[in-house]
């Protein structure tokens, strides 16, 4: 007997008027390895909630069709900060086995073959909020293999993690995957890594249910070009940026001596750091989790108050600069989106920024248009920027950046979570903003943005450049 | 903001390893003899008494001291305010007053920082039979309350990036303060429903009924313990008493 099967299968979400996926038909047999490939949008992650039975109709979703699941599921998301319910790590693993009424004299032993399982570095009294953002992972999968899952279903698991932490997670899943007692779907957008640990990649598409079935190297060589350009991620190298087309010219930021230490912490998160941003250049900040790369791009964009030394904005102190004046030096991109919307409407949210610095509302409103239209958000101007898809939210807080036109970019992980589409354009923007003599920085650990993009690199450890 | 990260005691203390009912109950013991008079000589036995077990609450004493600040001052503005403006106003009356607040205040502090949340939790199901649907909820609510903290301040970041001032004067906090109480809503909702969902799917609320990983009996060091604090009350209250100092709140 399969353990899934999918016949005519749809799901609408309460409030929605399109459907998040509409006519699938699917079957997976026992122990298969399934990688579920999509573009943003597609209802991979809603394919995996109905699987899990978390769908409900009681909250005003609809569904159609049959979808038949003969397993036990476990599901393990991406954020590894909402999967973790309690504060001791083995706490948590028993977590889930209090709940399906397990006796306590059984729990243990389960939880601690399940820590073992996933080989958790620390003892179960571990605080979890002491944990990296891997090993949290690594914990949240303990807590659902402890519930001895017959169909494992992963979504993105490595999204959220820095390189190392996903490189743990992925060969934590290769092990899991390797004894086939356990059918497994996974969403993942990483391809390279992952290919080798599935025998079946199924590609679905926005309300259009199955497009592409069949063995991985079937599927990408029938499909690949046709993937891509939807905003899949196939194997392969990802988008590259045009080559740079000007000289540097003059220095648009300077660090110097730079050093900083969060309140109530006993280290210095950044010590005697120096650096130099030019017109016409893109500069990469990278090193490990902790190593201060996000602190050093918010000093340089003026955000944080330095502890020691200086951050120049064209020789003015960047920190000392009032916010309406900084927003014409320096624009900011957060690695949340959501951080950084002040408004109720996509239009409005474009305005702000020059409104501030001081431009009529007539011609605020005529450069929101136009950025509008050049980053393909025309169609949003009157929606709600909390309501946009990821990718969208992404493109408008970039635009509310470019809105107030400053030669400088700072931005941090801005490929993150994104698929190959938005990732291209993302490149396109920066590249053609460089090109126009403006200088870009950004703090992030995607190699592939580094190799396609940066003229030069600052590598940070542990607060000092390396 | 940072008011709500927790002070995290050593899990080795001596107090650690007290049943939480047994410090919830010490601590309404103290608080209640430091409630019904407003003397001297009581307030300053039971402040002693709590002072000396904060050291075996494994607390950091800095940390601890850092939190209490806003209190002191407050409380210390009150004693000033009752010196020279109260009933009978005197130095006396003022600074009992004072310091039966700080009593007050530092047992429901040392209290709510030495109780483990999840101790807590298990303890309500156990022995007061709460349902474990709301306490588990609560419980798993309150994990996320660090990471609204830090959510905050990257809010405040964000508005300066976007040309708002939201932390250099107290205009600018309170100018910026609707959009960014917004802010941080929507993302607290975005993640609690994450986590509403990660839970469900391990299990929680399927049943009526939940097994415990750590029951856990009251013992008699248990006992001793509110043993300790009720004979602290005591003393100091028949110490005030018999010195003739005692001030009852409310005469009988």
């Amino acid at each position: 007997m399969p353990a899934v099967e999918a016949r005519g299968f749809g799901w609408r979400h309460a409030g929605r008027s399109a459907w998040a996926i509409r006519g699938l038909d699917l079957v997976v047999e026992q122990g298969e390895r399934v990688l579920l490939l999509g573009p943003s949008g597609a209802g991979k992650s809603t394919l995996l909630l109905a699987l899990a039975g978390l769908l409900d109709t009681s909250g005003g979703g609809e569904r159609e069709g049959e979808l038949v699941v003969r397993a036990e599921t476990g599901i393990v998301f991406q954020d590894p900060e909402t999967q973790l319910v309690m504060g001791r790590a083995g706490d948590d693993v028993a977590f889930g086995l209090e709940n399906r009424c397990v006796p306590t004299a059984e729990i243990w032993p389960r939880v601690h073959a399940a820590l073992a399982a996933v080989g958790f570095p620390y003892p179960g009294e571990r605080r979890t909020d002491a944990l990296s953002g891997g090993e949290k992972q690594r914990l949240a999968i303990a807590g659902v293999i402890a519930l001895a899952p017959s169909l494992l279903l992963l979504d993105e698991p490595t999204a959220s993690l820095d390189p190392d932490g996903a490189a743990d997670v992925r060969a934590l899943i290769a092990d899991l995957a390797a004894s086939r007692e356990r059918t497994l779907v996974l969403v993942e957008h990483r391809l390279a890594e992952v290919l080798p640990l599935v025998d079946r990649v199924v590609v679905i598409e926005p309300g259009g249910g199955v497009v592409a079935d069949g063995a991985p190297a079937d599927v990408f060589a029938r499909e690949g070009a046709r993937l891509a350009e939807r905003g899949v991620w196939v194997p392969g190298p990802p988008p590259a940026a045009p080559e740079r087309g000007g000289a540097t010219g003059r220095t648009l930021a300077r660090a110097e001596a730079l050093a900083f230490r969060y309140p109530g912490s006993p280290v210095w998160a950044l010590d005697a750091v120096d650096a130099e941003l030019r017109e016409g250049e893109a500069v990469a900040i990278t090193g490990a989790n902790g190593s201060g790369k996000s602190t050093l791009a918010l000093l340089i964009a003026g955000l944080l108050r330095p502890g020691r030394g200086k951050a120049s904005l064209d020789g003015d102190d960047a920190w000392a600069l009032p916010a309406r004046r900084l927003v014409t030096r320096v624009g900011s991109v957060f690695q949340d989106p959501e951080h950084q919307f002040v408004a109720g409407r996509v239009l409005d949210e474009l305005t702000v920024g020059p409104r501030r610095a001081g431009r009529s509302s007539g011609e605020a409103r005529a450069l929101a248009a136009s950025l509008l239209e050049r980053l393909r958000l025309a169609h949003l101007a009157e929606a709600n920027p909390f309501t946009l898809s990821g990718g969208e939210q992404r493109r408008l807080s970039v635009a509310t950046a470019l809105a107030t036109a400053p030669p400088l970019l700072v931005l941090d992980e801005p490929t993150f979570g994104q698929d190959r589409r938005t990732y291209g354009e993302l490149l396109r923007l920066l590249a053609a903003h460089r090109d126009g003599g403006g200088a870009v920085t950004f703090a992030t650990h995607d190699r592939d943005l580094v190799a396609g993009f940066a003229d030069r690199t600052i590598t940070l450890a542990g607060g000092r450049a390396a | 903001m940072r008011l709500l990260v927790p002070l995290v005691p050593d899990p080795a203390a001596p107090l650690g390893s007290v049943h939480p009912l047994a410090k919830i109950g010490a601590a309404l013991v103290v608080m209640l003899a430091l409630f019904l008079t407003v003397d001297l000589v009581t307030s300053s036995i039971v402040l002693a008494g709590i002072a000396a077990a904060v050291p075996l609450s494994g607390l950091d004493p800095r940390a601890l001291g850092r939190r209490l600040v806003p209190l002191a001052v407050g409380a210390a503005g009150i004693g000033v305010f009752n010196t020279l403006f109260g009933t009978s106003p005197s130095v006396q009356n003022g600074a009992a007053i004072a310091l039966r607040l700080v009593g007050i205040a530092l047992s429901g502090v040392v209290m709510v920082a030495t109780i483990d949340p999840t101790d807590l939790a298990d303890a309500l199901v156990q022995h007061l039979r709460a349902p474990p649907r709301f306490v588990v909820g609560a419980l798993a609510a309150f994990r996320l309350f660090p990471l609204f903290s830090r959510e905050w301040d990257m809010l405040g970041l964000a508005r300066r990036a976007r040309g708002i001032e939201a932390d250099r004067t107290f205009v600018d906090r309170l100018a910026a303060f609707p959009g960014r109480a917004l802010g941080l809503l929507v993302a607290a909702i975005r993640r609690a429903t994450r986590l509403a969902l990660a839970m469900d799917a391990r299990g929680f609320g399927s049943r009526d009924r939940r097994t415990l990983a750590r029951p856990r009996a009251i013992t008699r060091a248990d006992w001793s313990f509110l043993a300790a604090a009720i004979l602290l009350a005591a003393l100091a209250t028949a110490t005030s008493l018999a010195l003739g100092t005692y001030r009852p709140l409310i005469a009988f």
